[in-house]
C-alpha cells in the first residue's frame, strides 16, 4: 500500500515477520514471534489465559483432574438458535412429521433465551416464513407493521438530497414488513419447540468433535467453572458431547466454529475472502407526533467520506407504543484507523434531517453485530462430511437491500430437505461416518436465494472505485435497475478487511462531536444498555495468539483500531502501572458477541472463542 | 424427621439487565426481558443439595409461585440437584400483586403439607428487595428462624447457624424443623450443565393452586406508581468555606 521506502529497515523486517505469522493459525507460532521481538524490550504482561491458546494438556494445574465428558446421540443438531438454525429444525420435524419418522433434533445456542442475542434492522422480506409456515398469521407470528412508505437520501452535512425508490431498485420495500426480529426468532423457537424440537439455550458449542475418519461427529458444549487464571474451580464441570449424524452450523456472521471449520476442510479454497459491515442499532420511543408506523428510512453520505461504505436506516415500527429502531451500518473496509463506527453512528443521529424525529423521546436499547457484505463471490465450499453451513454464517446476505434473513431461512429450509432423506434412510450409503450431504449445495444453487445473489453481486465490489459511494451508485443504476445483474463480469472485493486499515500516521484523526446525553451517547452507557454481562471469573474469551502484538504493533502502526471498532468498549490501552509503556486491557465482560474485532484487527491476532453459555447480551427484540 | 427440604426459588429479571418503567408508570416492563433465578435462591438450592449429598437429607422439593414460565426455574433448580419440584400457580392481576405476605402463606401450608424438615429460601429477591418471605414463613409456623445464614450445620437433632449481622458473625443454636434465609457467603451455586438439564426434564413438577392450599392471594398493598430514579443532578463546586455556608443557606438547610 505504501512504498517501501516510507518504512525504516527494522520496523520493515517486523512488519514482514508479522505478516507470515498472520497466515497461520495454531499456537506454535508464538515461538517465532518471540525471537522476532526487536521492536520492543519491555516484557508484555501476559494477557490471554485461555486453554484454546494455553493447552491444560501440560498445565500442572489440571493434573488430576476429570477430562471425561457425558455424551449422547441425535439424529441432527443444529448450532445456533437464529433464523437459520431454527428454519432448519422447524422443517426438519415437518418432514418428520409427514412422513411419520421420528427424529431427534437438538437445537443448542449461547444466549441465555432464544432470541437474545438477535440483533437487526430489520425488514423482513416474507417470502420464506411463506414457504415454512403459510399460516403464520393465526400462527401468531409478530409480524405487526408492513412497510408503507420508503424513503431514502443522500446526506450531507446539512442537507439531505432525496432519491426515489424506483421500481426494481434493491432497496425498495413493498410488501416486507419491519420487524423486531428477536421477537420473530422467538416466536421462530416457540413453533420448534411445539413441534418437539430439543432446544438448549444458555450452552454454547465450544469444540468441534471429529470421527476417526475425519468427519464430522458433532459438537461439545463449553465447560463452566474454569478462573480468570485459567485454573480449575471448585465448580469446573466439563462440557457435554452431543454427537449426530450431520451438524448443521449456523452461528450467524462469522462464526467461530466455521473459522475452524474453514481451515479443517478447506472449505474457502475457491471463493474470496468474506468482507463485512458492522451494524450498531438503538431501539427509541418517540413522541406521538412524530410517529409514523410503517415508515422505512435509509441514507448514505453524511458523516461517512464516499470512500467509506455504509449507511443508516430507521424504521417506525407499529406494535402499541411509538417505537422506532434506527442504526448505522459501516463497511469494514475502511481504511481510517482513527474511525470509530460508534461515534458515527452517534453524531448521525444529530442531521437535521434525523433529529427531529428523535427529539423528545427516550433510547430503551443498544447493541451491535458484523453482518456479511461479500454476497456469491464470498460464498465458501458449503457442505463436508459430517456437516454443513447454513445462514449468516457461510453468509446468504443481500447487500443492496440489505436483507439476509429470508436467505438465511431459505437455506436452513433446503438443508433440511437434503438431511432428511439421508438422516432417516435404513442404511447410510456415506463413505463417512459423519454423513456427506453435498445435495444442500445443488439444492441451494438452483434456488430463488441463488438467483437473487447472482442478480446483486457486482453491486457491492462497484464501490471500490474512485468516485466510492457514487460510483457504486451509478454502477447500480445502469447495471441493476436496467441489465438486472446480466451482465456476464463478476467483480472481486479487496481482500481481507483486516489489511484495509493504513497505518495511522498517513490518516488524519476524526473529531468527534461530544456525546449531548439527549440524542448521542457514550459507549459505557450504551453498553449498560444491551443488557450483556458475563461471568466475571472466567479467562477472556477474547483471545490473542500472541499476546505482544497489540502494543507492538496496532497500537505502534494502527493507533490500536480496537479501542475504536468495538462497539463494546472491550479493548482499551492503558499506562502500565511501572510508568513506561501501555498495555491491553481486555474488559470481556463488555462483549456483545459482534464480531467485529475477530474482522477486522490488522494483526489478526485477535481469535473470538465463545464464552461460557448464558452470557452476552440481553437483547429484548432487537 | 422426614428429612425432606423445601426450596423456594423465585423468577426475577436478570440481575444485568436495564430496568424500564412502562409508560403507564404502573410497573416495570417484564416482556421478553431476560429472566433468571435470584442469586440467593440459587445459593439456597446450592445448599439443599450440599446437605442431601452429604447425606444429612433426604429429598430436595423445589418450589415457585408464579405463571407458567416459573416452571423453567424450577427446572434449573432440578438441574442442579433437586429431586421434584411444585409449581403453585399464580398469574395475571394475582401476580402482579403476589407479595411475601402470600408467598409465606404458600410456603407454610406446603411446609406442613409436605411435613418438611427444613425450609431453607434466599435471603431476599433482587427485585423487590423485602427480604420478608423467610421471617413471616417461620411466624406462621411457629418455626425457628437462622436468617442470613453464612453456616449452616446439623448437630444432633439442633441446626447451628452462622449468622452475617452488622457486628460481625452471630452463632446461634436452634431446633428442628426451622427456617434458613441463605445470604451471598454461605456457599457457590453449582452450574446447571446441560446433561443435568436433560435429566431434569425426567424430574416431576407438580402443579398446585393456591386455593387448594387454603390461600388467600388478595394483597394488603397496592401499587400507586411505579417511577425511574430521579435523574442525579450535579454537584457544585465550592472554592471557600464561607461560600459553602451561603450556599446551604440559601438552599434553606441552615
Amino acid at each position: 500500500m505504501l512504498p517501501a521506502s516510507r518504512y525504516s529497515g527494522k520496523a520493515h523486517r517486523c512488519i514482514r515477520a508479522l505478516r507470515t505469522v498472520q497466515t497461520e493459525y495454531a499456537a506454535p507460532q508464538l515461538y517465532t514471534t518471540l525471537h522476532r521481538r526487536a521492536c520492543s524490550s519491555v516484557a508484555t504482561p501476559q494477557i490471554t489465559t485461555h486453554y484454546t491458546i494455553h493447552s491444560r494438556d501440560k498445565d500442572p494445574r489440571w493434573e488430576g483432574v476429570e477430562m471425561e465428558r457425558f455424551a449422547d446421540e441425535a439424529d441432527v443438531v443444529i448450532v445456533g438458535g437464529g433464523p437459520a438454525g431454527l428454519s432448519a429444525a422447524i422443517r426438519l420435524k415437518q418432514l418428520a412429521n409427514e412422513h411419520e419418522k421420528e427424529l431427534r433434533v437438538c437445537l443448542v445456542e449461547k444466549a441465555s433465551q432464544i432470541g437474545a442475542h438477535t440483533l437487526s434492522g430489520a425488514c423482513l422480506e416474507p417470502s420464506a416464513l411463506n414457504e415454512l409456515f403459510p399460516d403464520w398469521k393465526e400462527r401468531g407470528a409478530p409480524m405487526n407493521t408492513p412497510v408503507t412508505e420508503d424513503v431514502f437520501s443522500i446526506l450531507t452535512e446539512k442537507h439531505r438530497i432525496p432519491v426515489p425508490i424506483l421500481p426494481g431498485l434493491p432497496m425498495g420495500n413493498h410488501g416486507n414488513y419491519i420487524v423486531r426480529l428477536g421477537n420473530f426468532v422467538r416466536w421462530l423457537g416457540e413453533q420448534a419447540e411445539e413441534l418437539g424440537v430439543e432446544i438448549y439455550p444458555g450452552y454454547a458449542a465450544a469444540e468441534v468433535l471429529f470421527h476417526d475418519d475425519g468427519s464430522v461427529k458433532g459438537i461439545a458444549t463449553n465447560d463452566v467453572g474454569i478462573g480468570k487464571d485459567g485454573s480449575p474451580k471448585d465448580v469446573f464441570e466439563r462440557g457435554m458431547e452431543l454427537h449426530a449424524k450431520v451438524t448443521l452450523f449456523g452461528e450467524g456472521c462469522h462464526g467461530h466454529l466455521a473459522k475452524q471449520l474453514y481451515k479443517q476442510f478447506n472449505l474457502r479454497e475457491n471463493c474470496e475472502p468474506q468482507t463485512y459491515a458492522i451494524g450498531l442499532k438503538e431501539v427509541w420511543t418517540i413522541d406521538e407526533k412524530k410517529w409514523r408506523p410503517g415508515r422505512v428510512e435509509h441514507s448514505v453520505g453524511w458523516p461517512l467520506n464516499r470512500n467509506t461504505y455504509g449507511g443508516s436506516f430507521l424504521y417506525h415500527l407499529n406494535e402499541g407504543e411509538p417505537l422506532v429502531a434506527l442504526g448505522f451500518v459501516v463497511g469494514l473496509d475502511y481504511s481510517n484507523p482513527y474511525l470509530s463506527p460508534f461515534r458515527e453512528f452517534q453524531r448521525w443521529k444529530h442531521h437535521p434531517f434525523v433529529a427531529p424525529t428523535l427529539e423528545g423521546g427516550s433510547r430503551i436499547a443498544y447493541g451491535a453485530r458484523a453482518l456479511n457484505e461479500g454476497g456469491l463471490q464470498s460464498i465458501p465450499k458449503l457442505t463436508f462430511p459430517g456437516g454443513l453451513l447454513i445462514g449468516c454464517s457461510p453468509g446468504f446476505m443481500n447487500v443492496p437491500k440489505i436483507k439476509g434473513t429470508h436467505t438465511a431461512m431459505k437455506s436452513g429450509m433446503l438443508a433440511a430437505e437434503a438431511i432428511f432423506p439421508k438422516v432417516t434412510a435404513e442404511s447410510t450409503e456415506s463413505e463417512t461416518t459423519g454423513l456427506h450431504v453435498p445435495e444442500y449445495s445443488d439444492n441451494l444453487k438452483n434456488s430463488w436465494v441463488w438467483k437473487e445473489l447472482h442478480a446483486v453481486r457486482n453491486i457491492r465490489p462497484s464501490f471500490h472505485n474512485y468516485f466510492g459511494l457514487y460510483g457504486g451508485m451509478v454502477y447500480t443504476g445502469v447495471f441493476y435497475w436496467i441489465f438486472r445483474g446480466k451482465e456476464p463480469w463478476t467483480l472481486k472485493h479487496c481482500g481481507l478487511d483486516a489489511h484495509q486499515l493504513k497505518p495511522a500516521k498517513d490518516c488524519t484523526p476524526i473529531e468527534y462531536p461530544k456525546p449531548d446525553g439527549k440524542l448521542s451517547f457514550d459507549l459505557l452507557s450504551s453498553v449498560a444498555l444491551s443488557g450483556t454481562n458475563h461471568e466475571g471469573d472466567q479467562p477472556p474469551h477474547l483471545t490473542l495468539r500472541d499476546d505482544s502484538v497489540p502494543v507492538n504493533r496496532n497500537l505502534a502502526i494502527y493507533d490500536g483500531p480496537e479501542q475504536r471498532f468495538c462497539p463494546a468498549g472491550v479493548y482499551e490501552y492503558v499506562p502500565l502501572e511501572t510508568g513506561d509503556g501501555m498495555r491491553l486491557q481486555i474488559n470481556a465482560q463488555n462483549c456483545v458477541h459482534c464480531k467485529t474485532c475477530d474482522i477486522k484487527d490488522p494483526s489478526q491476532n485477535i481469535n473470538w472463542v465463545v464464552p461460557e453459555g448464558g452470557g452476552g447480551p440481553a437483547y429484548n427484540g432487537m | 424427621m422426614s428429612g425432606r427440604v423445601l426450596v423456594g426459588v423465585k423468577r426475577v429479571i436478570d440481575y444485568a439487565v436495564k430496568i424500564r418503567v412502562k409508560p403507564d408508570n404502573s410497573s416495570v416492563v417484564t416482556d421478553g426481558v431476560k429472566h433468571s433465578m435470584n442469586p440467593f435462591c440459587e445459593i439456597a438450592v446450592e445448599e439443599a443439595v450440599k446437605l442431601k449429598e452429604k447425606k444429612l437429607i433426604k429429598e430436595v422439593v423445589a418450589v415457585s409461585c408464579g405463571p407458567q414460565q416459573a416452571q423453567e426455574t424450577i427446572r434449573t433448580a432440578l438441574a442442579m440437584g433437586a429431586d421434584r419440584g411444585i409449581h403453585v400457580e399464580v398469574s395475571g392481576k394475582d401476580y402482579e400483586t403476589l407479595g411475601p405476605l402470600q408467598v409465606s402463606k404458600i410456603m407454610a401450608a406446603l411446609a406442613k403439607k409436605e411435613e418438611a424438615q427444613l425450609v431453607i429460601l434466599g435471603k431476599q429477591a433482587i427485585d423487590d428487595d423485602c427480604n420478608q418471605t423467610g421471617q413471616m414463613t417461620a411466624a406462621l409456623l411457629d418455626w425457628p428462624q437462622g436468617t442470613f445464614a453464612s453456616e449452616v450445620a446439623f448437630d444432633g437433632d439442633k441446626i447451628k447457624v452462622v449468622r452475617e449481622i452488622d457486628g460481625g458473625l452471630e452463632t446461634i443454636m436452634i431446633s428442628s424443623p426451622a427456617v434458613i434465609t441463605a445470604d451471598l457467603r454461605l456457599n457457590t451455586p453449582r452450574y446447571a450443565t446441560l446433561p443435568n438439564i436433560m435429566k431434569a426434564k425426567k424430574k416431576k413438577i407438580a402443579n398446585v393452586k393456591p386455593a387448594d392450599l387454603g390461600v388467600d392471594l388478595t394483597s394488603r398493598l397496592e401499587v400507586l406508581r411505579v417511577d425511574e430514579p430521579p435523574q442525579r443532578e450535579a454537584g457544585v463546586k465550592v472554592e471557600t468555606v464561607d461560600d459553602l455556608v451561603s450556599k446551604l443557606k440559601d438552599a434553606g438547610r441552615l
